[in-house]
């Protein structure tokens, strides 16, 4: 079951790093129990990447998908669907941390 | 938007995963930190004595080397190989790895292990390589680990490197040599190895050494001569598994021989770099001929990808028994054969090394690819061959 709240504010985790590579978000792994294998890094697909731009520590999500509906043409609870989904990965491996809430 | 189910994903099966439009010009590049050594290995072809003061003198400082990772970096690479000498040596390496680290870069370290204390090892384990450390092994016992790296102490401290690893779950593999010191130990080393949570596979040897790189002692040159086995001795160490060994060198055979052609440079050469102790970027990690190198203290990473490398591996021979032979040969590939082997035994970039010569012909004998009296620069029909090499697969 879902528990991401709308209204929290997160920041990408000092525990990995962040890379932008020929349009592509790369996320390394900085300290130990991230990834699954010993040499796990991570791309995100073209929804995680307009996602993870956005989230920079000031704009909850609720704010960030009321970003991306401006420039999607595309239903605003499909947004938050997409939002709430990415998130629900990124905690789970503790790659973002929340930072507070509006 | 995408109606995608996985928004973050891993790369673990595959780097080539993570690019969708196209790879970055740079995608792997190899730092030698040092040439210096603390083990005086008989067959090495580059070590210098640890306490080489002009050579420590002249090597980068850890700024220069931050600032080429940091370039590094920006080309797209995604890992970089610590090597040496023995790149644990710098004084600076954890800044220097740190510095990799936080830019998102994977580490791949080869080393003797010797210098693995709790410090490092609580530092790998906390802030991890992403890539299995490779533990070079000079032998399982102290005579003959010391017959080979002629330090004293150096077996108890390479032990006890291997150890910490163990203990801190560093994922690492190990590497074996082939010597007259450490060929009664094959069976030994490979039950070893067998007992390394991480090694999946039989541990790789080094048997048919290189001659110095740097063609800086012949003295030394004839060491190593006279360390390397007969051919066929050699082949039998890759051969310890017969079966599985015949299924991979066919295997091997069908996708990736076949006659280069008159150029010098149809391996990768240039297109990854391995930059030397002292900031010259060579083409790859073995060639050291001096006009192959970009001095990165006089011109960008990025112009030596973009322009000095392309131009490099333009260059065709023009050495006549090379283009009647090494050229047209279709065991290239199986022959190690390459400039850097031409520039160590012969001053040259494509002078034929008759010693790698006899061992491709030798392998190539045994899995049927050509008879005893044939050259594998005479044969036309040699597509029909590698393709025979399917039913024999079989």
């Amino acid at each position: 079951m879902n528990t991401i709240d709308l209204k929290t504010i997160y920041i990408p985790s000092k525990n990995v790093v962040s890379r932008e590579i020929e349009g592509e978000i790369i996320i390394v792994p900085l300290v130990a129990g991230i990834g699954d294998a010993e040499d796990d890094i991570f791309s995100l697909n073209e929804t995680g990447r307009a996602i993870w731009k956005l989230l920079d520590g000031k704009r909850s999500l609720s704010q960030v998908v009321a970003v991306l509906q401006e420039g999607y043409d595309t239903e605003k609870e499909e947004i938050a669907r997409d939002v709430i989904g990415l998130i629900t990965e990124l905690e789970k491996r503790q790659m973002i941390i929340k930072t507070g809430s509006e | 938007m995408q109606n995608g189910t996985k928004y973050c994903v891993s790369a673990s099966a595959g780097e080539w995963r993570l690019w969708t439009n196209k790879a970055p010009l740079l995608r792997h590049l190899d730092l030698e930190l040092t040439e210096r050594c603390n083990n005086n290995c008989i067959h090495c072809s580059i070590n210098l004595p640890s306490n080489d003061q002009k050579a420590r003198a002249s090597e980068l400082d850890k700024e220069e080397w931050a600032e080429i990772l940091r370039t590094a970096a920006d080309l797209g690479a995604l890992r970089v190989r610590f090597t040496g000498g023995e790149p644990l040596l710098r004084e600076d390496f954890e800044e220097i790895y740190l510095c990799a680290r936080r830019l998102g870069l994977k580490v791949l370290l080869f080393t003797n292990a010797r210098k693995i204390d709790f410090h490092l090892a609580d530092l790998f384990s906390r802030i991890p390589l992403l890539e299995k450390i490779e533990v070079s092994v000079y032998g399982l016992h102290t005579k003959s680990y010391e017959a080979v790296s002629r330090s004293r102490g150096s077996y108890r401290e390479f032990h006890q490197g291997v150890e910490r690893l163990k203990s801190h779950g560093i994922p690492f593999i190990v590497n074996g040599t082939y010597l007259p010191a450490t060929k009664n130990e094959i069976c030994e080393f490979q039950s070893w190895a067998s007992q390394i949570p991480w090694m999946k596979t039989s541990p790789a040897y080094s048997v048919f050494f290189d001659l110095r790189s740097r063609r800086d002692s012949e003295n030394k040159n004839e060491v190593i001569r006279s360390l390397r086995p007969e051919p066929e001795e050699g082949i039998r160490i890759f051969a310890r598994d017969e079966e599985s060994y015949i299924r991979n060198i066919i295997h091997f055979c069908q996708r990736y021989i076949g006659p280069p052609g008159e150029h010098l440079f149809p391996c990768g050469a240039g297109l990854s770099g391995c930059v030397d102790a002292y900031g010259r970027l060579q083409p790859c990690l073995s060639l050291r001929h001096p006009d192959t190198g970009f001095d990165l203290k006089r011109g960008s990473m990025r112009r030596a990808f973009e322009e000095f490398f392309p131009q490099l591996r333009q260059i065709k021979s023009r050495n006549v028994e090379y283009l009647n032979r090494c050229a047209r040969c279709f065991l290239h590939g199986l022959c190690s054969q390459c400039p850097a082997k031409s520039w160590s035994e012969h001053g040259t970039l494509d002078t034929p090394v008759e010693y790698l010569c006899d061992v491709a012909h030798i392998q190539a004998c045994q899995i049927g690819l050509i008879k005893e009296s044939e050259k594998g620069w005479e044969i036309m029909d040699w597509r029909l061959r590698i393709s025979k090499l399917k039913e024999k697969e079989k």
